[in-house]
């Protein structure tokens, strides 16, 4: 008899978590981080690799870790590494870093319209964690439910998934740089470059979108000499002219990626 | 505060202020309709040239040859994105040719 009097009271204490976890908020927090996990796939090698080179390159493990933590930038994490490395002075570092950051203002401006709905304190985490790979998914979630009210949650998880894993990869990478010296030429980088594939291929839907990705690539290889990745923004300035030039629907509202 | 610490503060804020500035406005002031479908093309653009940059070109030279590794990756990633349009199969089926054309060094 008292033992099925404990069990009442194990399902009554249970049963607010059994709810909790039914809830839509958390439902989205989960799929924004289930939504991510193939890009969190392909940062793993990146965050590796970056730890390694960060060693190798004389950055102490401190500084190492706070750009991981406080920056969260992956591609201007590596160029500050080559940077030091090579001596470059503290303006330099950061004019590059501003420099090749700038195009998550892009990102973050054609996020703004879902935005306006949510309190600053809550824009400012979320803007903090925006990379390549949160925008990416949470553009496509935007497409295909334009008024998820639990879009925030979802745009959480796919964050803090990216965060810290990127924390953890860059930690790792870091004690295994100082095992293996030769990690860095293993060519891990690879794994960015087939995830963004995997992003921007099925994203071209019209021959304009066609047409920009050409542009940017012949742009991007051609300019790559430009100081600092000026080149890099160059080319995106040219292919987003050149795909509006061969945008023929004038009318439509623009496509989300 | 050390150098390196004022280093770090000041890469936080010059990525932070991008991020957020565009947040920051949300609400205030209205994007006109031609920027609005520019921002359409931003990642493509971007991420595209990113991966132009990190595939075609190794050690600073244009590498249009089977012994790119990195590049015949990319086609093979892009080839299957195209036909399948998943995101994960993409991606490890990519790294996959990779360490194989690396472990065999074609």
């Amino acid at each position: 008899m008292q033992r099925r009097y404990a069990w009442r009271i194990v399902l009554l204490l249970l049963k607010p978590i059994c709810m909790y976890s039914k809830t839509s908020k958390k439902k989205a927090f989960l799929a924004g981080a289930w939504d991510t996990l193939p890009l969190i796939v392909a940062a793993v090698p990146f965050g590796i690799i970056y730890g390694a080179l960060a060693v190798a390159g004389g950055l102490s493990e401190a500084i190492t870790m706070a750009m991981s933590l406080l920056v969260f930038a992956g591609s201007s994490q590596f160029i500050v590494v080559t940077l030091v490395a090579a001596m470059a002075a503290a303006p330099v570092i950061v004019l590059t870093v501003f420099i090749v950051n700038l195009r998550h203002m892009l990102y973050s401006a054609s996020l703004m319209k879902t935005m306006q709905h949510y309190p600053q304190w809550v824009r400012v985490p979320l803007a903090f964690w925006l990379t390549d790979e949160t925008f990416a998914v949470v553009n496509n979630r935007l497409a295909l439910r334009a008024n998820d009210k639990n879009f925030v949650w979802y745009y959480f998880g796919s964050a803090l998934a990216m965060y810290s894993n990127w924390a953890l990869c860059s930690w790792i990478g870091m004690r295994m740089g100082q095992q293996v010296p030769d990690l860095s030429s293993w060519g891990l980088e690879v794994a960015m470059v087939v995830a963004f594939v995997g992003i921007v291929v099925p994203s071209l839907h019209k021959p304009s979108h066609w047409v920009c990705a050409a542009v940017a690539a012949v742009s991007a290889v051609l300019t790559r000499d430009w100081p600092h990745q000026t080149g890099l923004l160059a080319s995106g300035l040219f292919a987003i002219a050149a795909g509006m030039l061969f945008d023929r629907d004038a009318q439509e509202e623009p496509e989300n990626v | 505060m050390s150098d390196d610490a004022w280093l770090i503060l000041a890469m936080m804020l010059v990525t932070f202020g991008p991020r957020y500035l565009p947040f920051a406005l949300a609400g205030k002031i209205e994007l006109p309709p031609i920027l609005v479908k520019a921002l359409g093309y931003v990642p493509i653009a971007i991420l595209t040239a990113i991966i132009a940059l990190n595939s075609v070109v190794q050690d600073n030279q244009i590498q249009l040859h089977l012994h790119n590794h990195h590049l015949i990756a990319a086609i093979v990633a892009g080839v299957l994105a195209f036909f399948t349009r998943r995101l994960a199969l993409t991606i490890v089926v990519g790294l996959l040719v990779f360490a194989m054309l690396r472990w065999f060094a074609v």
